[in-house]
């Protein structure tokens, strides 16, 4: 280890980790804490499938089969708040610690302490919003959003789901703000800034949305706390206020948020087709300002989650059209993906699978959102099975392919070895067949009139109910794959990388040897026109 | 430069400039939080303006009209109990014909069907919402909460105006009354129920 020796003459813990259990709580190294973050995700990301496996489970036919429907409702509300704030949020916060140091030339994250600390909070958010099941009352039943009046009928869980969306935020909070003060000012002396690598300017991007909006979604959580027990009336009609209110703000938040789970999955794929395209990144410029669009325009399209509230027709207009206006930045995002393949010398290791597969089903829940912005056809589909399938698809073959992705194109360069490329393989192709069985017939039956966060449904639904079921069990059962593969990589069980691992991949992180010293860039290194991305 | 970059991360602590920087982003995020809190008063801003959830006005307004004799508006109201509260709460008459202009006065009853002390507030929208801002009321049982005894039965009237230059193409006007059991106000006075406005 290059680290070791450079370190020889300082005291004892610079050597490299610290021993057993210390060396994850009191971790300050960023690796260590990019690791925890991405174990975390996958234990969450495993929970609330199995909650998703229930839900199907009980789909699978109509009538009531094994769970009441006020503990679907609990599992339905608690599967997205877990995928949302466990499984994708935290995954992309290790990926961003783990490799922005990395892409920049900077030996850690700025602020090692907050980082430790950031991530910490997390578990013990989690394991109280799982403990609320085990409450009279159960777990919170309202679905993720948290529509008042409905929430406010949450037994004993109430406060308790409220405090873990504080600690959430506060958690995404902190994170955002080490990785910007990280990005600004720990570049590699000659990284300007558009020399950097899509994956940390998507980031950055990432990391203001979350600074501006996960601050509004804990104001509006603590109005609905007060008006619970403080006797205010933000969202209470009865007192004078509004519970259309409450779906403003949370949107204010919530559609930002869907670009704070998409935009590092850009950032990604972005990084992974130039390598196995052979090719640098089309038009990496208009990527910034594409992205950066959307992250605007992301503020100023809200209420196209609530055109049925009931709304003037100059405000639909306007929400309508703002919405739409987001097809033409991530238009020319895709774009500029095909155009980096186009004529490439490509091969389709794993995570080009998995790149690929996004830009086409990642696509059709494009698609679907256009659909759902239009707003006399929304007024057809809302709240239906069509919106659960537009939003999976944006989701799962969106951002959940696009971390399985970048776990394969980086894990080498974290473990030192090769995963098994042909497991690998068997297990994108397990996930992609399955992903489009469960979520493609969600649109027939939401365009048949099946609505959502239902236990029971009738029986022209079923057959494609069933098949949407069969898909879930299926992939739900791939992921398992993945965590094998992942194993056998971690223990050492692939070929040995190189350092650059791929065929001459772009990027600063693969000058590094292979796994990545413990300390990242003790010296900062040369930005040269092979690794700039400019 | 090296020597520098190579220290500040062995010693696991922050940059002065670091922390400055990571201070104006804590800065930016309670900025944020304070403005998820501007957004109540500027969406009453925003109704009042627009309309927007047929809100009217909750004190008793001042208007002097003329009554325009030429043009008539069919007023229907509606009765909601919130949550099945245990109240019946209807209209005296269903509907009723208005000239903009003139002062009216239409009279609701509410019964509690409990023997107990109940408190309820009744929360008025109009609809369209474009008429919501040219509908005046006088008096309105909405304007306070109402107390009622075991079994009592109350006569409550509203006294309103639609103000004459309301839209042209406006010529039927929905009064809706939802009425709230205000059960945790029982042990607070009424008067304290406006406490977000
Ligand atoms: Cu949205």
């Amino acid at each position: 280890m290059t680290s070791a020796v450079m370190d020889a003459h300082h005291s004892e813990e610079h050597h490299g980790p610290a021993k057993g259990i210390r060396r994850w709580l009191y971790a300050t190294n960023h690796k260590d804490i990019g690791t925890m973050y991405l174990v975390l995700s996958l234990v969450m990301f495993l929970t609330g499938g199995a909650m998703a496996l229930v839900i199907r489970s009980e789909l699978f036919q109509p009538g009531l089969q094994f769970i009441a429907p006020n503990v679907f409702n609990q599992l339905t509300t608690m599967h997205a708040l877990i995928m949302v704030f466990g499984a994708v949020m935290p995954a992309f916060v290790g990926l961003a610690n783990w490799m922005i140091p990395m892409m920049i030339g900077a030996p850690d994250m700025a602020l090692p302490r907050m980082n430790n600390w950031s991530f910490w909070i997390l578990p013990f958010a989690f394991l109280m919003l799982v403990a609320t099941f085990f409450m009279p009352g159960g777990a919170p039943a309202a679905g993720w959003t948290m529509y008042p009046p409905l929430v406010l009928q949450t037994g004993d869980a109430f406060p308790y789901l409220i405090f873990s969306v504080h600690l959430l935020g506060i958690s995404s909070i902190m994170g955002a703000i080490n990785i910007i003060v990280t990005i600004v000012n720990m570049r590699a002396p000659d990284m300007s800034l558009l020399k950097m690598p899509m994956f940390v300017w998507t980031w950055l991007i990432t990391a203001y949305l979350l600074l501006a909006v996960m601050p509004v979604l804990a104001g509006a959580v603590t109005m609905l706390l007060t008006d619970q027990f403080f006797g205010t009336s933000f969202f209470l009609a009865a007192g004078g206020g509004d519970p259309v209110l409450f779906q403003h703000i949370f949107w204010f938040f919530g559609h930002p948020e869907v670009y704070i789970l998409i935009l590092p999955a850009f950032g990604v794929i972005s990084e992974i087709i130039p390598t196995f395209s052979r090719k640098p990144l089309f038009g990496h410029d208009s990527m910034v300002y594409a992205a950066s669009s959307i992250a605007f325009l992301s503020f100023i399209v809200w209420a196209h989650h609530m055109f049925t509230v009931g709304m003037p027709l100059t405000g639909q207009l306007f929400f309508m059209f703002s919405t739409m206006l987001i097809a033409v930045p991530t238009g020319v995002k895709l774009f500029n993906w095909i155009a980096t393949m186009w004529r490439g010398t490509m091969t389709f290791e794993t995570p080009m699978l998995f790149a690929i597969a996004i830009l086409f089903l990642f696509t059709i829940g494009g698609f679907s959102g256009i659909m759902l912005a239009i707003v006399p056809a929304d007024i057809q589909y809302h709240d239906s099975y069509f919106v659960v399938a537009h939003f999976h698809y944006v989701l799962v073959p969106g951002s959940i392919f696009a971390i399985m992705a970048a776990v394969y194109y980086w894990l080498p360069k974290w473990s030192g070895h090769m995963y098994n490329e042909s497991l690998g393989k068997l297990h994108f192709w397990l996930s992609a067949v399955f992903v489009n069985v469960t979520f493609f017939p969600m649109h027939f039956l939401g365009l048949a009139g099946m609505p959502r966060r239902i236990p029971d449904y009738s029986t022209q639904f079923a057959d494609f109910n069933s098949i949407a079921s069969v898909g879930a069990i299926g992939y739900g059962l791939s992921q398992l794959l993945f965590v094998y593969v992942v194993i056998q990589c971690v223990r050492g069980k692939g070929a040995k990388a190189t350092s650059e691992v791929w065929d001459n991949p772009k990027g600063l992180e693969w000058t590094l040897p292979s796994p990545a010293p413990y300390h990242s860039f003790e010296v900062p290194p040369k930005v040269s026109s092979e690794s700039a991305f400019s | 430069m090296d020597e520098q970059v190579k220290m500040r991360r062995q010693e696991a602590k922050e940059e002065p400039g670091d922390v400055a920087l990571a201070g104006r982003l804590v800065f930016l995020a309670v900025a944020m939080f304070g403005f998820g809190f501007l957004l109540v008063p500027i969406y009453d801003v925003f109704c009042e303006i627009t309309g927007l959830g047929g809100k009217t006005n909750d004190v008793a307004a001042i208007v002097e009209e003329s009554v325009d004799q030429d043009r008539t508006i069919k007023l229907g109201f509606v009765t909601t109990v919130n949550g099945y509260a245990p109240w019946e709460f209807v209209a005296e008459v269903e509907e009723m014909t208005i000239h903009p202009g003139g002062i009216y006065e239409a009279t609701f009853l509410a019964t509690n069907l409990t023997n107990r002390h109940k408190i309820a507030q009744a929360v008025p929208s109009v609809a369209p919402a474009q008429a919501a801002r040219y509908f005046k009321k006088l008096e309105c049982f909405c304007f306070t909460a109402q107390e009622f005894a075991p079994g009592e039965t109350k006569r409550m009237p509203v006294r309103f105006i639609v103000e004459s230059d309301l839209p042209d193409y406006i010529d039927t006007i929905t009064l809706a009354y939802t009425f709230f059991d205000t059960a945790r106000a029982t042990d607070a006075t009424p008067t304290a129920m406006h406490t977000a406005h």
